[in-house]
């Protein structure tokens, strides 16, 4: 048996470059203005950390199109989680900051990456200590599959079929100092 | 056949005698024999040992009659075995205190059954150790003591003190001294400096043993009677029985292992292993007695082997008991600092502090090689290093604060009266 | 990304600047819940906390025990009257007690230094230290650089004096390890009996000149004196302290007007602080207890995390 060539598996695959990452964010955008009314002003909640980013992104180009700015805000939902226990260690919460009483307003969860849906669930979980909007969606850049609840993104920048061991790494130019990309990487 | 024992080719060292060279040593019958040479018995081989008078620690804790949970006679002279000493003084902080002749005798009855090396004994000063009453020094001189001290408490009547020492002075007696003034130490547990105010615990400052050791001194010159100022923590200590010995008072001082091993800082983890009475003090306080010990100041060494049980040590430090034990470990400590790394003293001088110095205080027929002398014979390997672990330790009680420190030298073979009591497990 | 992995916190003498920055930062999360209408967080669902506390207090108490009501833990409260330490059960044995009734956290209050941390060594459960002794209230210290970080935005630079019983003082020893290693400026101030001058081994200057130092300090965290039953020997009585270290009306005003009065309570009105004062604008007091609540939560929601095993 000859050994393999070493271009094995296990390098990082890259998803999504950083003109793919601006063209869904820009799809994302289009997809929630048609979805709403324009009287009502949209709340982007990002969850931490890039979350909060892609959300921003989305803000951006949404003010292009319709003229007017979401409201943007931080929505850290690890107080929300409940497996707090299974970690071993805490990484350190972010301030949430939600510019505006949610009441009657539509509001779109904003995360970088759609896995088991746990994290979203805990969003609404915390969601629900700031008000009661009329609506709730969510906007994913990636869908990785693997949902464990009955919820599902309502705007998926790309769906990316995944083993359960693999990871999604994102990485954002302006957080990160690299460019733009969504990587695969086998365990 | 009577037995003839010749220890081969190690280097006798015999401070009483200013002795040290390598030779042969002689022992039949219990004692030290001129040389028979071909009429051997037994032979020892010492080559590359010290061969030395028996080790003597005047400060020990055998907490028999009445702790028998912390230490019994049987474990606490086997403990003494494996530190390479041959006889030891017990204090008399037991249960009931060691301050009437039936409670003496009943010790040494006990010993003499149990114990693998000589125990001698003190006698309280005041009755109960309460520092009110005369004991009856007469008496306990009669049923044997080999001087009087209150260990583990101090007497604070000056008068009281002053008529102690006078007392005693009768019998020839030296008066051992715990240092300590209780008002100015008040409740404190360690070290009164930079640790204290750190962890918030009570501090137990210098000037508490500084001022004791004082009024011995003015006592002893007083009464022109010889104080012994046991376990002497501070470089304050030092310096003033350094000037009264100058001045030709009889005022000596002791060092335990622990004092010059260790500082303060060792509380940080309030493990009351390094919790004893007096405490631990500063690397400053470890200089000023190690140069005591090198001038001739401080003339004793010694433990204050202190066991207690465990469920009693493990508690909150505030409330655990003073103490650590010692027997096995303090030759090998003061070997390493005084002699390995320091070279303060020689290895003949710290012998000496171990014998010929305790035995001439006491007056105790013991710590020297002469001929016809009792044959009280410790082997010493001053090349080898180990490793203490404290669950191999012969004692009952396990709070030391040097489990798995290591140190260079150690006693590898203990005899008493000619009769092999220990030896190094290979 | 900073991370906490310690199951307990004895004290902030063993923290690092980060560590406990980190715990600034996770209060800040968490002081929002107070402010919401629905004041609580899954985070510490179906955990027990035990309230051990063997030395009376009121205050720390009921903080911890909102703290963990807020992150939906179940509470339970012993105190010294009701434990069977009074029956010779020690330390130890009582805590294994504990321990077997499956408590996942311990808020320990105790007379005896390294108490918390003898705990933390000997139990599974996470030790939480409020107070041992006079050595330690790790979280009445992050709160009160809790607070005053968020008056100024940062310690380091800030010129900050505890004033009164520092010798005897939990309290004080955790700010100023905490706040050293922000970066502060710390003055000691009071009479010399407590305050002795070996405390700047620590780090610290020490005055006995409360008028000396007023004008430029950024916060003066002024600590509850006690003579009635104690400290006789140390000085001479109220009145005198009073006329020497209490910050009356006309020593305030000396005081920059951006100072913060603080004081970690209970309040002695007419004594450390004079009553006006004490609810004038310059003063935190109350802010500190709310405070409080958050940095307890921090505090537990970081040791019940960290006490996890690791996946």
């Amino acid at each position: 048996m000859t050994a393999e060539p070493n271009t094995s598996d296990n390098t990082p695959k890259t998803a999504m470059d950083s003109e793919a990452i601006e063209k869904a964010i820009r799809r994302m955008a289009h997809e929630i203005v048609e979805r709403h009314d324009s009287t009502n002003r949209i709340v982007l909640a990002g969850i931490p950390t890039r979350g909060v980013e892609v959300a921003r992104r989305l803000a951006d180009h949404i003010e292009k199109i319709e003229g007017v700015r979401p409201y943007l805000g931080t929505l850290d939902i690890s107080m929300h989680r409940d497996d707090l226990s299974t970690r071993g260690k805490v990484t350190a919460l972010e301030v949430t900051d939600l510019p505006v009483d949610l009441d009657a307003r539509p509001l779109v969860l904003v995360d970088d990456v759609f896995f088991t849906g746990r994290t979203t669930r805990a969003a609404l979980d915390a969601l629900a200590s700031f008000g009661r909007p009329s609506t709730i969606q969510l906007a994913v850049l990636v869908d990785r599959g693997h949902r464990e609840l009955p919820i599902r993104p309502d705007y998926v920048g790309k769906n990316l079929p995944t083993s359960r061991e693999e990871k999604i790494r994102v990485r954002f130019e302006n957080l990160d100092g690299v460019p733009d990309s969504v990587v695969v990487i086998k365990p | 056949m009577k037995k003839i024992t010749r220890i081969a080719n190690g280097r006798v060292i015999d401070p009483a005698n200013h002795r040290d060279e390598t030779a042969d040593l002689w022992m039949a019958d219990g004692k030290i024999i001129d040389p028979i040479p071909g009429k051997e018995t037994e032979t020892i081989d010492a080559t590359g040992l010290v061969v030395a008078p028996g080790l003597i620690d005047i400060h020990v804790h055998l907490r028999e009659p009445g702790q028998s949970h912390k230490e019994t006679m049987a474990s606490g002279t086997r403990a003494a075995a494996a530190g390479g000493f041959t006889t030891v003084v017990a204090m008399p902080n037991t249960n009931p205190s060691a301050d009437s002749a039936a409670t003496i005798t009943w010790i040494k009855e006990k010993a003499a059954r149990e114990a693998c090396v000589n125990v001698l004994c003190t006698g309280a000063i005041t009755k109960g150790l309460k520092g009110e009453e005369l004991a009856p020094v007469g008496s306990l001189f009669n049923a044997g003591v080999v001087a009087l001290t209150d260990d583990g408490h101090c007497i604070q009547n000056n008068e009281i003190m002053r008529r102690a020492v006078e007392y005693a002075r009768m019998f020839g007696l030296t008066v051992m001294d715990h240092c300590q003034d209780y008002s100015i130490v008040g409740d404190g547990i360690m070290h009164e400096g930079e640790w204290s105010l750190r962890l918030g615990l009570p501090g137990w400052p210098r000037a508490g043993e500084e001022m004791i050791v004082a009024r011995n001194i003015m006592l002893a010159e007083l009464c022109d009677s010889p104080i012994h100022c046991q376990h002497i923590s501070s470089g304050g200590s030092v310096r003033l029985i350094r000037e009264a010995r100058a001045r030709g008072i009889k005022i000596s001082g002791e060092v335990c292992a622990h004092h010059i091993a260790l500082t303060d800082a060792t509380l940080a983890a309030f493990d009351s292993n390094f919790k004893m009475n007096p405490p631990l003090r500063t690397q400053e306080d470890i200089e000023a007695i190690i140069a005591g010990i090198a001038d001739g100041t401080l003339t004793i060494l010694c433990s204050d082997h202190a066991p207690h049980a465990s469920y009693e040590k493990e508690v909150e430090i505030d409330h655990a008991p003073f103490g650590i034990t010692g027997l096995e470990t303090e030759f090998a400590i003061f070997h390493d600092i005084l002699v390995q790394k320091r070279q303060a003293i020689d290895l003949p001088r710290l012998i000496a502090l171990f014998t010929s110095e305790p035995a001439a205080l006491l007056k105790l027929d013991r710590g020297t090689l002469s001929s016809g002398a009792a044959a009280d014979v410790v082997l010493i390997d001053p090349k080898l290093d180990w490793t203490f672990d404290k669950n191999q330790s012969a004692s009952l009680s396990k709070n030391t604060p040097f489990h798995g420190h290591t140190w260079r030298g150690r006693a590898v073979r203990t005899i008493v009266s000619g009769e092999t009591v220990w030896t190094l497990a290979a | 990304m900073s991370t906490w992995t310690r199951k307990d916190l004895t004290g902030l003498d063993e923290l690092t600047a980060a560590e406990i920055t980190f715990l600034l930062d996770t209060a800040r999360a968490f002081k929002g819940v107070g402010e919401r209408s629905l004041k609580k967080v899954p985070a510490l669902r179906g955990k027990t906390l035990v309230n051990f506390f063997v030395e009376p207090s009121t205050r720390t108490r009921t903080s911890f025990e909102v703290a963990a009501m807020r992150l939906s833990a179940d509470v339970v409260n012993i105190s010294a009257t009701a434990s069977s330490l009074q029956k010779g059960e020690t330390l130890k044995d009582t805590a294994l007690n504990l321990q077997a009734l499956q408590a996942d956290i311990i808020v320990l209050r105790h007379s005896s230094p390294g108490s918390s941390r003898f705990l933390a060594e000997r139990l599974d459960s996470s030790i939480i230290n409020a107070g041992d002794g006079a050595h330690e209230h790790p979280t009445q210290g992050l709160l009160d650089i809790f607070t005053i970080r968020e008056k100024f935005g940062r310690i380091e630079g800030l010129n900050i004096a505890i004033v009164g019983d520092i010798l005897f003082s939990r309290v004080a020893r955790s700010n100023i390890f905490g706040l050293l290693k922000l970066g502060a400026n710390v003055t000691l101030v009071g009479p010399s009996t407590l305050v002795p001058k070996s405390f700047e081994k620590l780090g610290v200057r020490v005055s006995h000149r409360l008028d000396d130092i007023l004008a430029e300090v950024d916060v003066v965290n002024l600590l509850r004196i006690q003579h009635e039953r104690q400290r006789k020997e140390y000085f001479p009585g109220l009145g005198e302290y009073v006329s020497l270290f209490g910050l009356t009306k006309a020593r305030a005003a000396k005081l920059k007007p951006s100072c913060l009065i603080m004081h970690p309570g209970p309040i002695n009105r007419g004594v450390e602080i004079d009553s006006d004062i004490a609810d004038g604008h310059q003063s935190v007091i109350l802010e500190q207890v709310t405070n409080g609540i958050a940095v307890r939560m921090a505090v537990l929601y970081s040791c019940a995390g960290g006490a996890g095993v690791p996946t």
